[in-house]
């Protein structure tokens, strides 16, 4: 059963349409992406998600039940838009957001040192928010969504602002986050983390739902069997499979790079057959879509 | 703990401990006692030298009719003007009265020569001595002894009394009651306008840090907003209550001063200030501590307990009426340079309460102040000028539910307009776009 089901969701605004039934599917302990261009819908299905805002038609199911504010202390929420007070200290603050979010004073405290020393910013406890760095910032703002345990946590764009050592701090994070037991979507137009991060994905466009399911699965519907060659060979002695479309060739460093396209009643096996007995082959591989080719491909059709 | 709750407490607590709350919270009692003593106590210090005064009386009216006072002390000459000049004023820094002759008429002209410029109590006393003198003198010139004058004055003491319901009678001074009025107005103007923009500030503040939208995750946007303004409503009587209880405490400390004045004095001949609270006992003699009893009368005539209750009340309902308009212009502006066009409509009926002050004091009773004081924009102001006056008590309930009513209404409109404006990002906000928020769902 799914952690998190929205079924037509539907939202309308003065003058546009935000959402139009838009469904998805999040299994429990999964990491899930949703994707989509600017102004796709994303925010708006997340604010519904977290009773921020109320939709016009649809469901939203937390575990198979409707669900009602008092579920928003399971949902951790780091929105793209986030800040803290700035004159408020750092450990004043974080306390006060975990006490909101339903923790006891004493429990948040506790947990809070733990997070600080993992983060290895203890030190900043009695600072206040203004003396720190926008990316120092964001790492308490993270502390603060994670600290309550949530079931389902849900990051917009949370790898803005931090330098790559700490994107892969925060990712290790997400990660044991997902195997203790938390359920993630994962909001990004950061297409490599979403490759590197997701079980499944949703793209919205234009406030639909226009590709989901699991990631590996669109790749590979979207693969166009399509394999690269790296060989070595003379130059008058080039490979010439027969019954294969080489679609491009280039050349580095004296080694040849050549795209094949295998079509529908040969395999892969047969094409690397004949061309070793041609050339020298140095490596040999599928080549699979990367989910920025799908989304670029995706939404630039959806336009037409 | 519930989270309205912590919300309220956060707003509370990060204001109390503010630097600029604790300083205003001393430093207002301490200007509101000055006030009331500086203007006192100053007439006293220019006095409180201790002057002596040559008495040049060419006519001989006035021979030794000058007595003693505490700080001045009257001697005669009987040389010319010029001599007179050189010996008092030059060599000794005395003042100098001449007293020209005249030679068919009575002596109503004197001048009075000095370095500095001469108090006021100076003056008058030489102006009254020389009066009763000349009065005497036609008097008697007339066949009157001045003694049967004097028996024949009268004072008369016109006691204002009002009726109140229940034919308790009560003794009122419509001046004191005036300037109470007007005070109780301004206090209330100030109040909710000085926190009303403290709600303004925070709105805009948790806007434009984006915090917001972290924090509405975990509370409804109507909890945020209500415990805004509830918790700096808090603020707002915490420094209302300080004030009254630290301005009672300065103003008793130097009542304490006055009343102990030669006790003190004795004690401590070398202390500066004591000096000049004792010098300042003898102005405050018989007459002055008539009028303070007379003053202390009027002020227990007063009902402070309603006085106190009502301002609570209509604070508390004023502001909880504004800040929610306040709140909900925060929400919907992104930069301080908007906030003019919605803050002026809001705060014209306040303003407009305030310069009705000469109306109301005036006819405290008339239609205009009792319709203001029905409708919930103007009411707080307008009913706490109209109380020290006294108010029947069905028009206070009809204008405490309709203050309840319209709070009630204005936060539910703010609400709407807040929990959709907070959310709203780089967008130019204006009437009509309000409007269309009001009719959203949300």
């Amino acid at each position: 059963m799914s952690l998190l089901s929205t079924i037509n969701v539907s939202k309308t605004y003065a003058n546009h349409k935000a959402l139009d039934h838009v469904s998805i599917e999040v299994l429990p302990q999964s990491i899930f992406g949703l994707l989509g261009p600017n102004g796709a819908g994303k925010t708006t299905l997340i604010r519904i998600i977290n009773m921020i805002s109320a939709m016009d038609q649809g469901e939203v199911l937390l575990e198979g039940k409707p669900i009602k504010p008092s579920d928003t202390q399971y949902i951790g929420y780091l929105p793209e838009e986030r800040g803290l007070y700035k004159k408020m200290k750092v450990g004043e603050q974080a306390l006060y957001l975990a006490q909101l979010k339903g923790m006891s004073k004493n429990d948040a405290h506790k947990k809070l040192k733990e997070w600080f020393e993992k983060f290895e910013i203890s030190s900043w406890w009695n600072k206040k928010v203004e003396e720190l760095s926008k990316g120092m910032q964001q790492k308490v703002q993270f502390i603060v969504t994670v600290l309550h345990k949530p079931k389902l946590l849900i990051f917009d764009e949370p790898f803005s602002g931090f330098d790559p050592i700490n994107v892969n701090l925060l990712k290790e994070e997400i990660l044991k986050l997902r195997d203790e037991g938390a359920t993630i979507i994962f909001s990004t137009h950061n297409m490599a983390s979403v490759e590197e991060l997701c079980d499944h994905i949703a793209l919205i466009n234009n406030s639909k739902t226009i590709l989901s399911g699991e990631i590996f699965d669109i790749i590979n519907s979207f693969k166009s069997n399509i394999f690269e060659v790296n060989y070595k060979a003379p130059k008058e002695l080039l490979m010439k499979p027969t019954d294969f479309e080489i679609v491009s060739t280039s050349i580095t460093n004296g080694t040849y790079s050549s795209r094949i396209k295998i079509c529908d009643n040969k395999s892969s096996n047969e094409l690397l057959q004949q061309i070793i007995a041609q050339v020298e082959v140095v490596s040999y591989q599928e080549v699979l879509p990367t989910i920025n080719d799908i989304f670029i491909q995706e939404v630039n059709k959806s336009k037409k | 703990m519930n989270k309205t709750l912590l919300i309220i407490k956060r707003e509370y607590l990060s204001r109390v401990k503010k630097k600029s709350f604790i300083i205003m919270t001393i430093l207002g009692p301490i200007l509101m006692a000055a006030t009331i003593i500086l203007p006192a106590f100053l007439a006293d210090w220019s006095e409180a030298t201790h002057k002596r005064i040559a008495v040049l009386d060419e006519t001989g009216w006035f021979y030794e009719k000058f007595d003693d006072q505490d700080n001045i002390t009257f001697y005669y000459l009987y040389d010319d003007l010029e001599t007179s000049k050189e010996k008092t004023i030059s060599e000794k820094g005395d003042l100098l009265l001449y007293i020209p002759r005249t030679e068919l008429n009575i002596p109503v002209n004197a001048e009075l020569f000095s370095v500095k410029q001469p108090g006021l109590n100076v003056t008058s006393y030489i102006r009254n001595v020389m009066k009763t003198e000349i009065e005497n003198k036609k008097l008697l010139a007339s066949g009157i002894d001045p003694e049967v004058i004097k028996s024949a004055k009268v004072n008369i003491n016109l006691s204002t009394i009002r009726i109140e319901e229940g034919g308790i009678e009560k003794k009122s001074n419509t001046e004191v009651e005036v300037g109470l009025s007007i005070f109780a107005g301004i206090m209330i103007y100030f109040f909710i306008f000085l926190f009303g923009a403290q709600v303004l500030k925070g709105v805009m503040e948790e806007k434009s840090s984006r915090i917001v939208e972290v924090i509405i995750s975990s509370v409804k946007p109507t909890q945020l907003m209500m415990g805004k303004i509830i918790g700096i409503a808090l603020v707002g009587l915490t420094q209302f209550f300080l004030w009254i209880i630290l301005t009672g405490l300065f103003l008793g400390i130097f009542q304490a001063g006055i009343f102990q004045g030669d006790l003190q004095e004795s004690l401590m001949p070398f202390n500066q200030s004591n000096t000049i609270i004792e010098q300042s006992a003898p102005t405050t003699s018989p007459v002055e501590m008539d009028e303070f009893t007379m003053i202390t009368e009027i002020l227990n005539g007063i009902n402070f307990k309603v006085m106190i209750f009502s301002f609570i009340f209509y604070f508390l309902g004023g502001f909880l009426l504004y800040a929610s308009l306040f709140a909900a212009i925060g929400g919907a502006v992104d930069q301080d340079a908007d906030t003019q066009q919605f803050m002026l409509p809001v705060s014209i009926p306040l303003v407009f309460s305030v310069m009705m002050v000469g109306v109301i004091t005036s006819q405290p009773d008339g239609p205009v102040a009792m319709w203001m004081s029905f409708i919930p924009f103007t009411s707080p102001v307008i009913m706490m000028m109209r109380i020290p006056f006294g108010v029947p008590m069905w028009q206070i309930w009809t204008s405490a539910a309709l203050l309840i009513s319209g709070f009630i209404a204005t936060t539910w409109l703010a609400g709407k307009i807040y929990r959709t404006g907070i959310l709203m990002y780089g967008k130019k906000v204006n009437y009509a776009e309000i409007w269309k928020w009001l009719r959203n769902k949300y």
